[in-house]
């Protein structure tokens, strides 16, 4: 008896030690700079022997700091702007001190989310016009802007439209009116820019495309633009568990001067170059790892990294030819999240929709609940789930299944509801029981319709699976989440394009099942 | 008068506000055909269907081959008793074949196959070229006629037809008329036929049952019906049908 106990127990040790510790996870949110910072924080860990687990290009600043709060990642760079006002919902400090200890008490106290010193540069936003703007209307700074802006087109992002420190900021602080407001995604704006569609458009001090566009930076003479100072964010497990991995990252503190960050977006995000290069070679330059990059591609699971060199600038099929391996699993992992979650989607919904075509009573009411889910913007429902389920793949398959939900419900019940009313009423006549009504008349008569449902959500759910990227579940969305934040269509493509053939292949091999289904046994 | 088959004691139905069966009673004998004819919502279908449980009634008592038809089992006594549509009722996504061994193969009667392909020939359809079709292939008599071989395939005692030549042109109605009476005559059927058309009832029927408001007006056989009609309705129904001038 005591032998086999020993013998369990040193099981019990040898799985333990086969697990071994739980990687840090480092996550990023979707644009160039958090994409770099975060590479940065990961092979600056390697470099310390820590595993390190990559979920970068994290939906938004709410999706990730969810994930932060409740352990689903250990560390992500954010802004102390961003924290004050987006997730503190204060407003806005004018002094960087201020602001970085304000954050970091908050933050500790009421989340036990610690905020590591400062990495040493501000990246606040920087209103842009065309350089041939500027000399045109002598503009310097924004004082000047406004008294301008009545003939101007603005192109701002969302988030920058609705925030406080943004359009509404700088109404009141300079009464700045522009002639038109048009709503434009971060990917955009730098080209719409640059193509005369809009002429100023909000963006980040560091950003690499001012330098690539010659963009005028407006001044902020009033200094109405809070600090951003940028620095990690560190949730409560890695503290409590790996204090000396916080120790580590704290090497970068203070090192990166706002000249060094620009230069190296430039390099990301206007030169293509991939960014655990760009991330290694900045390290090096700061002499925190040797020269060469000593991790790279170890646990690497980010489809930024994989992208070649940006000197290649090869044509879109040699690209996607370069990517095959690449896009081959993002193509296996996709059709695996499509296929797991309406395989669950269809064994729920169809049994449901058949409960209901024989209680009748509840089922519009049913039917229609199940429908608002529809209304609910993939984003939001990710954002809802995050404190109930993490993030990754379970959450993925969660939304991708009750996004399902409502097509195949909808079509099995109206489907069996409408079979041919003759042929059930003669069935039953003849002494069929229930269940076989339903197994040989009701289901096969309803089946083109059933399926007909089936198929819409495979297809939707082709299509959405790729917000999967946003919560680090993989697939198809990485390369188009990623390309969208280093503005590169080749990346996007890359995604987009076998996301589409997925569609048309999963949706013909879906045509074969209905035409096995509907053939006579 | 031979023994009672089926029998309907005094029973009542309403759906909703409006009253189907008013107290209606009814005794048929064995191998006996019955036609039940009047206005639409004189309660003929409502009444054949208590026979196979189809409507459970609110009062009185129906019984098949001596028992309260509430004492059977539902599913058992409708695989007992042949039942033939208007529309012939046939599974579009089964084959002629199937769908008329259907009854059998549900109780799982091996033989279910080989009675259904005697039950075609019966009916008059060539097994050979017709078991194979699926029936939309097939023209409206020739459904009708299959729907009367599924009724048949395990050879019941009775039959009921709910307007089942109502749909047909006039040439193949006779067709199937004629199917019809030779095999109820020649098999020892009983019967149990609604029909809009009078002249059908009489054609087919050993009795003819004039219904009317749910109630029997009168139950008799032709010759005594147009003899005698019970009540002016029935004199008005069969001066209307013109039966009497044949």
């Amino acid at each position: 008896m005591k032998r086999r106990l020993a013998i369990l127990a040193l099981a019990g040790l040898t799985l333990t030690g086969l697990a071994g510790p739980k990687p840090v996870v480092v996550a990023s949110k979707p644009f160039g700079e958090s994409y770099l910072l975060a590479e940065m924080f990961a092979q600056l860990l390697e470099a310390h022997g820590f595993a390190v687990e990559r979920k970068l290009g994290l939906g938004a600043t709410e999706l990730a700091f969810q994930a932060l709060r409740t352990d689903a990642i250990d560390l992500y760079p954010e802004y102390t702007g961003t924290g004050l006002t987006a997730i503190l919902h204060e407003s806005p400090s004018a002094d960087p001190r201020e602001a970085f200890s304000r954050v970091a008490t908050e933050f500790s106290r009421r989340w036990g989310i610690r905020w590591l010193p400062p990495l040493g540069f501000e990246n606040t936003y920087a209103i842009a016009v065309r350089k041939e703007t500027a000399e045109r209307l002598h503009l310097r700074t924004l004082s000047d802007l406004a008294r301008a802006a009545g003939d101007l087109t603005a192109g701002l992002t969302p988030d920058f439209i609705g925030r406080p420190d943004g359009l509404p900021g700088i109404r009141r602080a300079y009464g700045i009116e522009f002639k038109a407001v048009r709503a434009l995604g971060p990917a955009v704006k730098y080209q719409a820019l640059a193509a005369g569609k809009v002429d100023v458009i909000d963006g980040y001090a560091t950003d690499g495309f001012i330098a690539r566009y010659d963009l005028t930076v407006l001044q902020d003479d009033r200094r109405f633009f809070p600090p951003y100072q940028a620095a990690g964010l560190v949730g409560p497990r890695l503290q409590r568990e790996a204090p000396a991995a916080v120790l580590a990252l704290e090497e970068l503190s203070g090192r990166l001067s706002e000249g060094t960050m620009r230069r190296l977006n430039r390099r990301v995000e206007v030169d293509n170059e991939p960014v655990p290069t760009v991330a290694a070679d900045a390290l090096a330059e700061l002499g925190l790892i040797k020269q060469g990059g000593p991790t790279r591609g170890q646990r690497d699971t980010s489809a930024v990294s994989r992208q070649p060199s940006g000197a290649d600038r090869g044509s879109l099929g040699a690209y996607l030819l370069a990517q095959a391996p690449t896009l081959a699993r993002l193509t296996l992992r996709h059709l695996l999240l499509v296929a797991v979650s309406l395989a669950a989607a269809v064994l729920v919904a169809l049994p449901l929709g058949l409960m209901l075509e024989q209680t009748r009573r509840a089922a519009e009411t049913t039917i229609r609940a199940v429908g608002l889910l529809q209304t609910i913007p993939g984003i939001a429902l990710l954002a809802f789930m995050i404190p109930l389920i993490g993030i990754g793949v379970v959450p993925a398959l969660v939304a991708l299944f009750l996004y399902s939900l409502y097509p195949i419900l909808r079509n099995t019940y109206t489907g069996v509801r409408n079979a041919d009313p003759d042929a059930v009423n003669a069935a039953v006549a003849i002494g069929m029981k229930p269940t076989q009504v339903l197994r040989h008349v009701r289901l096969p008569l309803a089946a083109p319709v059933i399926m007909a449902g089936i198929r819409t959500a495979a297809v939707i759910n082709v299509g959405t699976a790729t917000l999967a990227a946003f919560i680090g579940a993989g697939g198809l969305g990485d390369p188009i989440v990623a390309g969208l934040s280093l503005s590169d269509s080749r990346m996007i493509l890359s995604g987009a394009i076998p996301a589409a053939l997925l569609a048309l292949v999963v949706d013909a091999t879906l045509g074969v099942v209905e035409w096995a289904v509907k053939a006579d046994r | 008068m031979g023994e009672a088959l089926l029998a309907a004691e005094a029973v009542t139905k309403r759906f909703g506000q409006s009253i189907a069966l008013d107290a209606a009673t009814l005794t048929i004998d064995r191998s006996e055909s019955v036609a039940l004819v009047g206005e639409s919502g004189a309660g003929k279908s409502t009444l054949l269907r208590c026979f196979n449980r189809l409507i459970e009634p609110e009062s009185g008592t129906v019984s098949v081959r001596g028992n309260d038809v509430r004492s059977v089992d539902p599913i058992l006594l409708r695989r007992s008793i042949g039942y033939v549509p208007q529309e012939s009722g046939l599974l579009p996504h089964w084959s002629v074949l199937r769908n008329v061994s259907v009854v059998p193969w549900l109780a799982g009667n091996p033989a279910a196959q080989q009675l259904g392909r005697d039950s075609l020939s019966l009916v008059g359809l060539d097994p050979q070229r017709f078991a194979d079709r699926r029936p939309r292939e097939l023209s409206g008599g020739q459904r009708q006629r299959a729907a009367l071989a599924r009724a048949l395939a395990v050879r019941p005692d009775i039959v009921l037809l709910d307007e089942p030549f109502g749909a047909l042109d006039a040439i193949t109605r006779a067709d199937l008329q004629a199917t019809f009476r030779k095999l109820q005559r020649e098999l020892g059927l009983t019967a149990v036929l609604v029909t809009h058309d009078l002249r059908e009832a009489f054609d087919l029927g050993d009795r003819v049952v004039v219904m009317r408001a749910g109630r029997v007006e009168q139950a008799a056989k032709p010759a005594e019906l147009l003899a005698a009609p019970a009540t002016p309705y029935v004199t008005e129904l069969l001066d209307r049908a013109r039966v009497r001038e044949r």
